[in-house]
């Protein structure tokens, strides 16, 4: 990654009793996922990327200098080119949707940045033409977000900074917003930087991540490595560990609402979702949802049944349980079975096992639409 | 109506009141908003000091306050030597004397509830903005003043109704100059002093019905943007 297209930040400082010491390169393209669970310091490191918040550091930009302690430099937020989603909506009560959208896209039009974007095609990708009439208060948490989002992107920004923007929504607007996100992902080529506690999230959006716990970096590399490597707890609890397999519909059964998918060769069933043919999906596959066997087993409800290969295991000798990854023909799998299995079946790296998944743990939200360039 | 001498000539009080209120108004929004906003963003230890004595008006005996602006205003204070530059002695007992009373014996009514809405928009508004380019001057008069405007209508019409109402400053640093500081509310006194009851009727009544109009739509104002609108 060269200076040009990445961001280059470093923080240290303290907050009260809070420590936070960050280094970090991201990668100027896709999603990339700050993540951690509360209080790990996502949001303030999100703050001093926007010039919030000033902690001492540095960082730059695709090259560009924002802050250089040693050289004194600091720019403030209005000459950083940042978008910034915050949690709660924060549609100025006193403006229109139009005029809320026209605030940022006037700004920088006037400051000479050539308009990527044009605003009708972000109202129009935003599903907002018929809101640009209506007063914030009028409209629904979902529809707030999303002209919270499309104003954040009409000032043409570098790059976008988004904290935690779901989190204040319940399951049903998520679901409304989260295909928004994913277009933005695909159309506008805009970088992000999304912050989030939640693991289903970022497995269904970022591309990379970067993990974070008590203000400092755990590690950081794309989402579907982290995901598989078994010496990290995600931070979420064990149980929502899990890797995350990318997989191209197949086809579709109408009579038992099922949809097929093709996984380099291996076909995996889940319950119906409205994608085409050929279009790709990102499938989120929790640990404790994946079981082994030695042996491919006939007659049994689970529908999914992937040969592969042992490529590691680990034991936590202090609890039942072990984890082993599974390299399927391409993608990998965890899975979470007893130790008292593990011994049973002798499994080692190298053994053939056959990995049990039910069709029943694809809920909605860890399934995602790819953009595939192919 | 015996008593009655001139009925036009009940009007130069009125009009100089409604003078005096309305020049007063204007300096306290342009000084009262910066202070307001400063007392709101502020972190400084001793913003509470200034912000008392910002209040003090409220408290202190117009007469006391009138006191020191009297010696302030006096040929021996700085208000004397402003009025040095235009050739004058003091500015006590003048026009501009009892605007500038006003101001300062104002000041309260209009700080206060600006610097409330201010401090009620909150830093996030003002963070927004900046995100979206615009400067601190820009945040300020796109996103800070149109969502204080609940504060700056009750601060302007409590700051032009107090500057009506007021009596004991203006007595002690304007006296009772016709067309000069001769307020409405210094007429009515004086025609109670000297007993002509149907003018002094009139004006009060007068005072009367203005003041309930102005509290009333005031009130029906606010209840009007805290409930739609914004």
């Amino acid at each position: 990654m060269s200076g040009s297209d990445s961001i280059e930040a470093a923080f240290r400082g303290q907050l009260g009793a809070f420590r936070l010491d960050v280094e970090f390169v991201a990668p100027l393209r896709g999603i990339t996922a700050l993540f951690g669970p509360s209080g790990c310091g996502k949001t303030t490191i999100l703050r001093c990327l926007a010039g919030l918040r000033r902690m001492p550091g540095r960082l730059s930009v695709s090259g560009q200098t924002w802050q250089d302690d040693a050289s004194g430099v600091f720019l403030h937020p209005h000459q950083r080119s940042v978008g910034y989603v915050f949690q709660e909506a924060s549609l100025f009560p006193h403006l229109s949707v139009r005029d809320n959208l026209m605030y940022g896209w006037l700004r920088s039009s006037r400051a000479g940045s050539h308009p990527v974007l044009d605003f009708g095609e972000v109202v129009e990708l935003m599903g907002l033409a018929a809101l640009l009439g209506r007063s914030p208060s009028a409209l629904s948490g979902g529809e707030r977000q999303r002209v919270a989002l499309a104003r954040a992107l009409l000032a043409q920004p570098r790059l976008l900074l988004m904290d935690e923007p779901l989190a204040g929504l319940d399951q049903i607007a998520k679901e409304e917003i989260l295909p928004y996100i994913e277009t933005l992902h695909e159309k506008l080529s805009v970088p992000v930087l999304y912050v989030s506690h939640d693991l289903r999230e970022v497995a269904r959006l970022a591309d990379s991540m970067i993990v974070l716990s008590a203000g400092r970096k755990v590690c950081d590399g794309p989402v579907q490595e982290i995901l598989e490597r078994l010496d990290l707890d995600p931070g979420d609890g064990e149980f929502e560990a899990g890797v995350i397999l990318e997989a191209r519909v197949s086809g579709h059964d109408s009579e038992f609402r099922m949809t097929r998918l093709d996984h380099h060769g291996q076909r995996i069933v889940i319950p119906g979702i409205d994608l085409a043919v050929g279009e790709y999906v990102r499938l989120r596959i929790r640990a404790r949802d994946v079981a082994l066997a030695v042996a491919k087993p006939a007659a049994i409800s689970v529908r999914n049944i992937l040969a592969g290969t042992v490529l590691d295991r680990a034991q936590d000798p202090d609890t039942a349980f072990a984890e082993v990854l599974v390299d399927v023909g391409g993608g990998r799998l965890r899975a979470r079975i007893t130790r008292d299995a593990l011994q049973d079946l002798g499994l080692v790296a190298g053994s053939p096992v056959y990995a049990l998944i039910k069709s029943i743990s694809f809920d909605r939200p860890v399934i995602g639409r790819v953009a595939h360039d192919s | 109506m015996s008593g009655l001498t001139d009925p036009s000539s009940l009007w130069p009080p009125i009009w100089l009141t409604l003078k005096l209120a309305a020049c007063s108004t204007i300096l306290l929004l342009l000084i009262g908003t910066p202070i307001a906003w400063w007392l709101a963003r502020t972190r400084a230890r001793w913003k509470e000091a200034i912000a008392a004595f910002v209040a003090l008006p409220l408290v202190l005996p117009p007469t006391v306050l009138g006191f020191y602006l009297l010696i302030a205003l006096g040929p021996a204070g700085p208000g004397g030597w402003l009025a040095g530059l235009a050739g004058a002695r003091t500015l006590a007992f003048s026009f501009l004397g009892i605007v500038v009373g006003s101001v300062v014996y104002s000041l309260p009514f209009v700080v206060q509830p600006i610097r409330n809405s201010f401090e009620s928009s909150g830093d996030r508004p003002l963070e927004v903005a900046a995100t979206l380019g615009a400067t601190p001057w820009d945040a300020f008069w796109s996103v800070a003043v149109p969502l204080a405007r609940p504060g700056f209508i009750t601060g302007a019409v409590l700051g032009f109704a107090h500057t009506v109402g007021e009596f004991g400053v203006v007595l002690m640093i304007g006296g009772n100059i016709p067309g000069e500081t001769k307020v409405l509310s210094i007429a009515v006194y004086e025609l109670v002093e000297t007993l002509r009851w149907t003018e002094a009727h009139l004006l009060a009544g007068g005072m009367l019905a203005f003041s309930f109009a102005v509290i009333l739509s005031m009130m029906v104002l606010q209840k009007r943007m805290g409930s739609g609108g914004s």
